[in-house]
């Protein structure tokens, strides 16, 4: 593996609630994460992935017993696994309580889909109690949106940063460069907004993606990130190696800015 | 690197893409990732062709540009069965050794129940040459809206399948979804003649792959990197993580399936 220590900040697993075959799905993405050399992942669970509400429109109900089976795998699995605090905007007292009660059941970072627009007003209470708390904030972002799709209400780079202008002091991490809509677009929207990290996960592996961004924001703001698909993880991971990034430029893609992001002390890596 | 390694790519293109900008897809480039990645020699095909009108004048380049690297890579030229004069393309692949020719039928806005394939399926088996379909080049959420083609359907690689008992097909950029729908709408005798890359379909912890070589077999399989477009490494990283889990998968070869493309009784 191209890097001593590989933090996923980008990582999702199932419970009982949401599909049949969970335990398969999470055995199958610890094993993966062991070959790969994935260390930690930080990870969260999104309701019931649709099954009782929307994934992207979680219930508070859901959201709340999401969260309880995404600390139950992290404390089962506390070498390997942390959490993140899954929230929905359009709930705020119920998104402000569930991140007290995840800080206090380890979460260390919260965690918005595509439940309301980021540069919405309702955002705001959330990004700043992450930031008075030190959590980064990890958002779903579909990459250049040109429209309305279904079953969510996502936001793209533009409006991500909006927020992300807003709250200076909170750390956003933009999702996913690889899962779908134009990469492209992002970078020049994130060059100059120090506070905004976008991760590499997706399934998308375009050749000239990793490229671009390091030239364009450098090594110490892209996360290394899997997301749904260990195997495209391991692929860009050989891909960076590849390119011929520096193994300190490595390091931090692949661990050290995860470390400067995340609170500290949670990862057992300076 | 990843410990697995192929004798064959057939999904591979060199020339620009329209809608993006793509590093360096040339030849000589290609032959230094495939030592790199301990692959044999790959099946190329022309990416401008995909969206000519006449694609003669970009086989004819690519033709040309593979011929320092004939070692390495084979063409797989591009042909539009509904264009004047499509079969002399075919005899032109066969002169310049390719192993299967390229069908891009939702570029050509051509439908499952086009009219045109019984006659390019039979004058592909008569020559021995393999029908390659690609699904997809981007993801759907990703084309430049001037892309409107959408996806390859089921349909159509049911419809060229069917079309000649002899014909050999080989589908790159299929998903688990359909893979499935094509593969059990096929007979055994169909499904045997029908081929997939594994270059978009997922790994852990989704397990599409491993899924996949249980239900259809390893023997279905062929590898495809998707080369420029894609990063090769993908298909490389999805085995290697399957195979811990199926450690005596076979993946049928290019050159097997070759063989049997000019086994067929012409």
């Amino acid at each position: 593996m191209p890097s001593r220590h590989i933090i996923d900040p980008h990582a999702h697993f199932h419970w009982s609630g949401s599909r049949h075959d969970h335990a398969r799905y999470n055995a199958s993405r610890l094993r993966a994460g062991d070959a790969i050399g994935v260390r930690v992942h930080v990870a969260s669970i999104l309701g019931t992935w649709g099954r009782n509400s929307p994934t992207y429109f979680a219930s508070p109900d859901d959201i709340g017993a999401g969260n309880d089976a995404m600390y139950a795998i992290a404390d089962e699995e506390r070498a390997r696994v942390r959490s993140f605090v899954h929230v929905n905007p359009n709930h705020t007292e119920h998104a402000l309580r569930e991140i007290a009660r995840g800080v206090a059941r380890g979460a260390i970072g919260v965690k918005l889909s595509a439940s309301r627009r980021a540069d919405d007003p309702l955002v705001d209470p959330i990004a700043a109690e992450a930031g008075r708390r030190g959590l980064p904030v990890l958002h779903h972002v579909w990459q250049h949106r040109q429209r309305e799709w279904g079953m969510q209400e996502a936001s793209d780079a533009i409006e991500l940063v909006r927020l992300a202008v807003r709250h200076p002091g909170t750390n956003f991490i933009l999702a996913h460069i690889g899962g779908g809509g134009d990469w492209a677009h992002t970078i020049n929207v994130i060059r100059d907004v120090p506070n905004v990290f976008p991760d590499t996960s997706g399934s998308g592996v375009d050749r000239g993606m990793l490229d671009a961004y390091l030239t364009a924001i450098g090594p110490q703001r892209l996360l290394w990130a899997a997301d749904l698909t260990l195997c495209t993880g391991l692929a860009k991971l050989q891909a960076l190696e590849v390119i011929g990034l520096p193994q300190d430029d490595l390091d931090d893609v692949c661990w050290r800015n995860a470390v400067r992001i995340f609170p500290s002390g949670n990862f057992g890596l300076t | 690197m990843t410990s697995s390694t192929f004798p064959v790519d057939v999904s591979a293109w060199i020339g620009a893409y329209p809608f993006r900008e793509i590093p360096h897809p040339d030849a000589a480039v290609l032959v230094r990732v495939l030592e790199r990645e301990g692959i044999g020699q790959a099946w190329v095909g022309s990416l401008p062709s995909v969206w000519h009108r006449d694609p003669a004048p970009s086989n004819a380049w690519l033709f040309a540009q593979l011929a320092p690297h004939a070692d390495r890579l084979l063409p797989s030229p591009t042909v539009r069965p509904d264009w004047p004069g499509w079969e002399a393309l075919l005899d032109d692949a066969v002169a310049h050794g390719a192993p299967s020719v390229r069908v891009y039928p939702m570029q050509l806005g051509l439908g499952a129940t086009a009219p045109v394939w019984p006659a390019l399926a039979r004058a592909c088996a008569d020559r021995g040459l393999i029908v390659q379909l690609t699904v997809r080049f981007e993801d759907l959420r990703q084309r430049h809206p001037m892309d409107g083609a959408g996806d390859l359907s089921a349909g159509h690689i049911r419809c060229v399948v069917r079309s000649d008992p002899r014909v050999q097909v080989i589908v790159s950029g299929a998903g688990r979804d359909l893979i499935e729908e094509t593969h059990w709408s096929l007979t055994p005798e169909e499904q045997a003649r029908c081929f997939w890359d594994w270059s978009w379909v997922w790994g852990p912890p989704e397990d599409h792959l491993e899924h996949l070589l249980r239900t259809i077999g390893g023997d279905r399989f062929v590898f495809g990197g998707f080369w420029p477009m894609r990063l090769i490494q993908a298909p490389l990283a999805t085995i290697s993580l399957t195979a811990a889990l199926l450690p005596r998968v076979t993946i049928s070869t290019g050159a097997e399936i070759r063989e049997a493309a000019s086994r067929v009784d012409r």
